[in-house]
C-alpha cells in the first residue's frame, strides 16, 4: 500500500509537509516547557521539576536542545526514512546523555541521599524521538536479519549507557547500586520462570497439539478447557493453586523435599505453565491443519509411515505457526511472571510491588522497565525467527 | 429457538452463574465449605468490605475503561483506515504491536508515578492496554473486507459515510467484538492487580488472604474473579456469535 508519504518524494516543487512529523515536533516543543528532570532531597521526599535549561550546564543544554530541534526540524521536513532514523537516534542519544549529565551536574556534593530523576519532559521527548525512529524503522522495511542486527545494537548501545557510567547520578540506578546481588537474583528467577515453563509446555503441550491433531474427539474439548483457563486472571489462578500445592506440599512423601510448597515458586512456575499450554496447542492444531493434503499424500504416496510423515513432513512445515506460538507463551510469560511475586515467586515483580508499597517511582521503574525490555527483545527476536523459518520451509 | 436455549452448555453457565450470585448475596451460607482452609480461628468469609460491593466496583472500573477504550480504538482504526489517515496506519500498526508485548502489570505499575494510587492509574492502565487488541481488531477487520463487496457498495452509489456505516462496521462487528472481549478479559486481571494499588475490587480480597495467610481468602477472591472473567469472556462469545450470525457469511479468519 502506497501511503501519502511515499507521494511526497515525486519531485513537486513544495516539500510536503508529513503529518505525523507534525505531531512529534509538537511533543517535541510541548516538552521543552516541561521539566527535564526532579530534584529530590532525599529518596522519598517531595520533587521539584527542573526545566532543561536550569538542569544542566548552559553548553551542555544547548547541545540537548540542539538535538531535539534537529530530529523535530526533520521529522516535519525530511521523508528520507534513513534521515529520519538518525536524527530520532541522535534524539534518544541526546536525551539519555543529557538526563545522565544532569544526574552529575545537580548532585549536591554534600548531600549523597539527593535522587534525580527523568520528568514528564524527558519521557515526552523519549516517546517522541521513539515514534520518529519507530516510523522510519517501518518506513525502511527492514528484513528480519535487518531486524535482529537493529535489536543488537540498540541492546548493545543500553548496555553501554549502562556500563560508561553516564547514569550513576540518576536515582533509577541508585535504586539498583543498593540492591545489585538482590536484582540480579530476582533476574535469574524471573527468566527461571518464563523460559522454564515454556519448555515444560513446549514438551507437554507439543505431544497434546499433535494429539488433538490426529484425534478430533480430544481437540474441542482440550482447547475449551485450555481456553477457560488462559482467562481466568493471574492473580487468581495464583491464589487458586496455592491451596492444592500446600496441600500436595504436606501430604505427599517427598514433594516438600522437591521444592513443592504452597506459596512460592511452585505455584507461580504452574499457572505460567498452564497459561502455556493454550497457545502451544492451539498453534500447533492450525499449524498442522495448514499442511498442504497434496503434500501429505505425496508423502504417503512415498511410502513414509505416519510417523515419518509427522516428523519428517508435516512438523517442520508446520514450524512457523508452532514457533509464533512459542512467541506468544513467551512474551506472555515474561509480563505474567511479573505478578508472581505476589505470591512470593519472586522475578521483577518483587521490585515493582516494593516499589508501589513505599511509593518509590525509581524502585516501580526498576521492577517494571526490565520485563518491559525483555518482552520487547523477545517479541522482535522471536517475529524475526518465525519470518526465517517461513522462508526456509517454503 | 426454545430447543436452542436448553443445551447443557446453556444450563452449565446459568448454573455456575448462580452459584456465583448466591456465593456474593449470601456469603456467610458458603462459610462451612470454605472453613477447612482456614487455620487458628481465622474467618473463613471476607469482611473488610462486602463481597457484591467489591464485585460491582470491580465490574464497573473495567466496563468504564473498556467503554472508553472502544470508542477510542474504533475512532482511531476508522481513521487510519480513510485516505486522510493513512499516513499514520503503518505506524500505528507498529504501536500496536510493540504496546502489546507490555505486560499489563508494568502498564498499571507505570501509571502510579503520573498518577497517584486509588481507581485512577487502575483505569488509565485498563483503558491504555484496553485500546490494543479493540485497535488491532478493528483495523483488520476493516482492512480485510472482500474487495468485491466494497465495488458493490460504491457501484449502488453509495458515500463513503454511508459505506461505513452500512457495509464496513457490520461486516468487521465479530472481530470488533473480539477485542473487546479479549480487552475486557485482560482489563478484568489487571484490575485484579489493581488492589495493590488501592483500588477496589476483587483483588483485595486475594492480597489480604495473601497478607494474614489466610487461604479461604484467597480460593474465594481467585475464584470469583476466575468465573467472572470466564461468564464474561463466554458472554462476548455469545454475542459474537449472533453478530456473525446476523452480519451474513464473513468467512472466519482464524484471529
Amino acid at each position: 500500500m502506497t501511503t501519502l508519504a511515499d507521494a511526497g518524494s515525486d519531485g513537486s516543487t513544495l516539500p510536503r509537509i508529513d503529518r505525523l512529523g507534525v505531531v512529534i515536533a509538537i511533543l517535541i516543543a510541548g516538552s521543552l516547557a516541561l521539566p527535564f528532570v526532579t530534584f529530590r532531597p532525599t529518596r522519598i521526599a517531595a520533587g521539584t521539576g527542573l526545566r532543561l535549561f536550569d538542569a544542566l550546564p548552559a553548553v551542555v543544554a544547548m547541545a540537548v536542545a540542539a538535538g531535539l530541534v534537529a530530529a523535530l526540524v526533520t521529522a516535519v521536513a525530511s521523508h528520507r526514512p534513513v534521515f529520519r532514523l538518525a536524527l530520532g537516534a541522535l534524539a534518544l542519544a541526546a536525551l539519555a546523555l543529557g538526563a545522565g549529565a544532569a544526574g552529575a551536574f545537580l548532585t549536591p556534593a554534600d548531600n549523597p541521599y539527593a535522587r534525580i530523576a527523568p520528568a514528564s519532559g524527558f519521557w515526552v521527548s523519549l516517546f517522541a524521538g521513539a515514534m520518529l525512529v519507530t516510523d522510519a524503522m517501518v518506513r525502511l522495511k527492514l528484513g528480519p536479519v535487518g531486524r535482529l542486527v537493529a535489536l543488537t545494537i540498540t541492546a548493545a548501545l543500553i548496555a553501554a549507557l549502562f556500563a560508561s557510567g553516564a547514569w550513576s547520578h540518576l536515582s533509577l540506578i541508585a535504586e539498583y547500586r543498593s540492591r545489585a546481588d538482590v536484582f540480579w537474583r530476582e533476574a535469574g528467577a524471573h527468566l527461571m520462570l518464563a523460559a522454564g515453563s515454556l519448555a515444560a509446555a513446549l514438551v507437554v503441550g507439543l505431544p497434546l497439539g499433535v494429539l488433538a491433531y490426529q484425534v478430533r474427539a480430544v481437540r474441542d474439548p482440550l482447547i475449551n478447557v485450555l481456553n477457560i483457563i488462559q482467562t481466568i486472571p493471574s492473580m487468581a489462578l495464583f491464589g487458586m493453586l496455592i491451596a492444592p500445592l500446600g496441600w500436595i506440599a504436606a501430604n505427599v512423601p517427598g514433594a516438600h523435599a522437591v521444592g513443592i510448597r504452597g506459596i512460592g515458586m511452585a505455584p507461580a512456575f504452574l499457572a505460567l505453565f498452564l497459561y502455556s499450554l493454550l497457545p502451544m496447542v492451539a498453534n500447533t492444531v492450525v499449524g498442522l491443519n495448514g499442511v498442504s493434503r497434496a503434500v501429505v499424500d505425496a508423502a504417503r504416496g512415498m511410502g513414509l509411515t505416519e510417523r515419518q510423515r509427522l516428523f519428517q513432513v508435516e512438523m517442520p512445515l508446520a514450524l512457523p505457526v508452532i514457533l509464533t506460538g512459542i512467541r506468544i507463551v513467551l512474551v506472555q510469560n515474561i509480563g505474567l511472571a511479573t505478578v508472581a511475586a505476589l505470591i512470593g515467586g519472586g522475578g521483577f515483580g518483587v521490585f515493582l510491588f516494593q516499589g508501589l508499597g513505599q511509593t518509590a517511582t525509581d524502585l516501580i521503574l526498576l521492577g517494571a522497565l526490565p520485563p518491559v525490555a525483555l518482552a520487547f527483545a523477545a517479541a522482535v527476536g522471536l517475529d524475526a525467527v518465525v519470518e526465517l523459518s517461513g522462508k526456509g520451509a517454503a | 429457538m426454545i430447543r436452542d436455549m436448553i443445551r447443557p452448555g446453556n444450563l452449565l453457565r446459568l448454573a455456575v452463574f448462580g452459584a456465583l450470585l448466591a456465593f456474593l448475596l449470601a456469603p456467610d451460607r458458603f462459610a462451612g465449605l470454605l472453613a477447612p482452609l482456614t487455620s487458628n480461628g481465622a474467618p473463613p468469609i471476607y469482611h473488610q468490605s462486602s463481597l457484591i460491593d467489591l464485585t460491582l466496583s470491580h465490574l464497573f472500573t473495567v466496563a468504564v475503561s473498556t467503554l472508553a477504550a472502544a470508542v477510542v480504538a474504533i475512532g482511531l482504526a476508522i481513521f487510519v483506515t480513510r485516505p486522510a489517515g493513512a499516513e499514520f496506519l503503518a505506524l500505528s500498526r507498529a504501536v500496536v504491536n510493540i504496546g502489546q508485548t507490555f505486560p499489563p502489570v508494568a502498564v498499571l505499575a507505570l501509571s502510579v508515578p503520573a498518577m497517584g494510587f486509588g481507581e485512577a492509574p487502575t483505569r488509565m492502565a485498563l483503558f491504555l492496554y484496553g485500546l490494543l487488541p479493540i485497535f488491532e481488531n478493528t483495523l483488520v477487520g476493516l482492512s480485510t473486507l472482500p474487495p468485491a463487496v466494497m465495488e458493490t457498495a460504491s457501484a449502488m452509489g453509495m458515500t463513503g459515510r454511508q459505506r461505513l456505516l452500512k457495509v464496513e462496521l457490520p461486516l468487521a462487528m465479530p472481530l470488533i467484538l473480539e477485542g473487546l472481549r479479549l480487552s475486557a478479559v485482560i482489563g478484568l486481571a489487571t484490575a485484579t492487580i489493581g488492589s495493590t494499588v488501592a483500588a477496589k475490587g476483587l483483588g483485595e480480597v486475594i492480597v489480604a488472604g495473601l497478607l494474614s495467610g489466610n487461604l479461604a481468602f484467597i480460593v474465594q477472591g481467585g475464584v470469583i474473579t476466575g468465573v467472572l472473567a470466564v461468564l464474561l469472556s463466554d458472554g462476548f462469545q455469545a454475542v459474537a456469535r449472533y453478530a456473525a450470525k446476523k452480519g451474513g457469511a464473513r468467512p472466519q479468519t482464524g484471529a
